[in-house]
């Protein structure tokens, strides 16, 4: 929450979702829903009594002070945390007691706030292991390569995989190692891991945090694109205000693990409760909030 | 310098299946072949006891590739692998003297009951991480190594039992110029197939529950399933290998299979290099040929100025001993990427020279 002005965005691409998306995604049903969601650990109380519901096909951000529980929030969907209350249902399904990895099959994806990508793999091996749900050839049958059918449905996923290095433009960096990349591209590799996973739900936390405003951009970008184009519904996590508002069809603010604000970018932006606990006050000097208002010109 | 590519300019992949090969260029598989014809033709100039050196390369690589896969891949530990050796060895001896299953047979059943094993003590290793998983995989090499002493029906119990020489249509494989060429074919086909493990659906899961357990549960792999199969997979290797040794001492004994050994087989992946299939290789002819150097070296030193000045005697037996420890000591601080990273840059440098750019 810098007081800069926000970026606005290169190109045409940026048809302002603000505006249009809403009013159908209303409509769409709902693929994900917390139910009184309660996480504890010790005597801390990371979330209290969250509830919402995630639109299918909608761009949900989550926002908030550090340690208000978006992260803790983003780890009950992926199953990293189970709740100690409350109940989190996907597509329908009680998927609480659920572990992660059964998750991935039924279509949830994510990328990590800190870097988690195999670091000793190659890019392409990277994205490779998000198929791991996908393929099918196992311990049995992969080490008789050509015998058994496995290099031919290896190939036909790095078919699809190299669709999407293509789409992230990572292609010069397909072959190294992923522990040798820079920080922003790092981050796009964990994307295209995760969006190997072909998920329905893709969990962003954080996918801006650290970037030049230049990788910001194409970062937004990309994210809208796989929004629109690849129909994926995406929650993410994210500080930059002025690409939360700039991309999201709604928008739910934690404080202290509770949540106090949900709804329409603009309508949480007016929210006298949000601008206190995280947005800052207008009558401050530094007028983080005022970010807002400056980029709605741009945009 | 180090991630220096060794595709020669101008050789353009056009498809996804030639940019999936075992060997990056045409070049190193035409090596590779070589390599394996030079081999071949050992028997015919070679003396027993360079064949006998070639041939422990052999099941030992085996044993240690199925190790590599564990520690080196899967980022596990055992400390019990010996047992798993010594468990395959004893397994062909005993299915082929006590039920009559063919060595030919035996030998890769053998495997199949040690990977069961494999599969028992990694059922609860897979679950318990760093120093626990230590103590528990010593403990599978102490309960293993008691269950040889003590089951007679097995192992003979302090007798040791005999292993027969493998043959197959009447064709005996009882000396070293013929056991030569089953331990080749056996080398070689473990290793392709582990090759093609690393690069399919599995071997990565292995690589990834190592790199980043977290986000690879994220992935859909289910880590105690990866971490148990890899015990399993490691508990194979050493099981053909132990298998593919008994039927070449044709005897085996139930004192072999110690801690000592299985910290060897740490040895040759460490010096080798750690999730590196090629460097097994060459970490276990390091530790195989290491001995015999000191050998000669320390018949070299004896009886000259520096043995009367140190007063050596038979203590110089012991060098030998030492410089092991020595030597895997100096390659953890120098180079513990291990002997397969020293290939590359030595390759690596190869290619560019003579210019370092």
């Amino acid at each position: 929450m810098s007081g800069a002005p926000v970026a606005p965005h290169r190109g045409p691409v940026h048809a302002s979702p603000t505006t249009s998306a809403p009013a159908d995604a209303s409509q769409a049903e709902t693929i994900f829903e917390a139910r009184g969601v309660n996480l504890r650990f010790g005597g801390v109380h990371a979330l209290t009594d969250v509830s919402f519901g995630i639109r299918k096909g909608e761009l949900f951000s989550i926002i908030g002070p550090n340690g208000a529980g978006k992260t803790s929030m983003v780890n009950c969907i992926s199953g990293r945390y189970r709740p100690t209350d409350g109940k989190v249902f996907f597509k329908g399904r009680d998927v609480t007691g659920m572990t992660p990895n059964h998750r991935a099959a039924l279509g949830i994806g994510r990328t990590f706030q800190n870097l988690a990508l195999f670091g000793h793999m190659t890019v392409l091996d990277n994205i490779m292991v998000g198929r791991h749900h996908l393929l099918k050839n196992n311990f049995l049958t992969g080490p008789l390569y050509w015998l058994s059918g496995a290099r031919k449905e290896e190939l036909s996923h790095r078919r699809e995989v190299e669709e999407i290095i293509d789409f992230l433009e990572i292609q010069h960096v397909r072959k190294a190692t992923a522990g040798t990349l820079s920080y922003g591209l790092r981050k796009r590799v964990e994307l295209a891991r995760a969006i190997a996973l072909k998920p329905d739900l893709i969990l962003l936390d954080e996918p801006m945090a650290g970037m030049n405003l230049e990788e910001k951009e194409d970062m937004a970008r990309y994210i809208v694109d796989l929004n629109e184009e690849f129909g994926m519904t995406v929650v993410m996590i994210e500080h930059d205000m002025g690409v939360v508002m700039d991309i999201s069809h709604r928008v739910m603010v934690l404080e202290f693990g509770k949540k106090i604000a949900e709804g329409a970018p603009a309508e949480v932006l007016a929210n006298p409760r949000v601008r206190r606990a995280y947005l800052g006050e207008d009558d401050d000097e530094e007028a983080p909030a005022a970010a807002a208002p400056a980029h709605k010109e741009v945009a | 310098m180090a991630n220096v590519s060794i595709i020669p300019s101008g050789d353009f992949k056009t498809s996804y299946g030639t940019d999936t090969t075992i060997f990056p260029t045409t070049t190193s598989r035409n090596f590779a072949i070589l390599g394996v014809i030079l081999l071949l033709a050992c028997p015919a100039f070679m003396d027993r006891f360079w064949l006998n050196m070639l041939i422990q390369i052999g099941y030992l690589g085996i044993a240690a590739l199925g190790l590599n896969i564990l520690v080196g891949f899967t980022g596990q530990i055992s400390i019990g692998h010996s047992a798993f050796f010594g468990f395959g060895a004893f397994a062909s001896a005993w299915l082929n003297n006590r039920w009559g299953v063919p060595v030919a047979l035996a030998i890769p059943l053998a495997g199949v009951v040690t990977t069961g094993v494999g599969l028992l003590f990694g059922m609860p290793a897979a679950r318990l991480k760093g120093l626990y998983l230590a103590i528990a995989t010593l403990a599978a090499q102490y309960i293993l190594q008691d269950f040889f002493a003590r089951a007679d029906w097995f192992t003979g119990g302090t007798n040791g039992t005999i292993a027969e020489a493998l043959t197959i249509f009447g064709f005996s494989f009882d000396t070293d110029e013929r056991y030569f060429y089953v331990v080749l074919v056996a080398m070689v086909v473990m290793y392709i197939l582990a090759t093609n493990l690393m690069r399919t659906r599995d071997g990565r899961a292995l690589v990834a529950v190592r790199d980043h357990y977290l986000s690879a549960e994220i992935m859909g792999i289910n880590l105690t399933k990866y971490r148990t199969m890899s015990f399993g997979i490691s508990a194979f290797y050493a099981g053909i290998g132990g298998a593919l040794y008994a039927h070449y001492l044709q005897f085996v004994s139930v004192e072999g299979f110690t801690i000592l050994f299985s910290i060897q087989f740490l040895g040759m992946i460490i010096i080798g290099g750690l999730g590196s299939i090629m460097g097994t290789l060459m970490g276990t002819a390091f530790m195989v040929f290491l001995p015999e150097a000191m050998q000669a070296l320390t018949k070299l030193v004896s009886g000259t100025a520096i043995d009367t000045a140190l007063n050596l005697k038979d203590n110089i037996a012991f060098l030998r001993e030492m410089s092991i420890g020595l030597v895997i000591i100096l390659f953890l601080v120098f180079e513990p990427d291990g002997l397969a990273h020293r290939w590359k840059q030595i390759k690596a440098y190869w290619k560019l020279y003579p210019f370092s750019h």
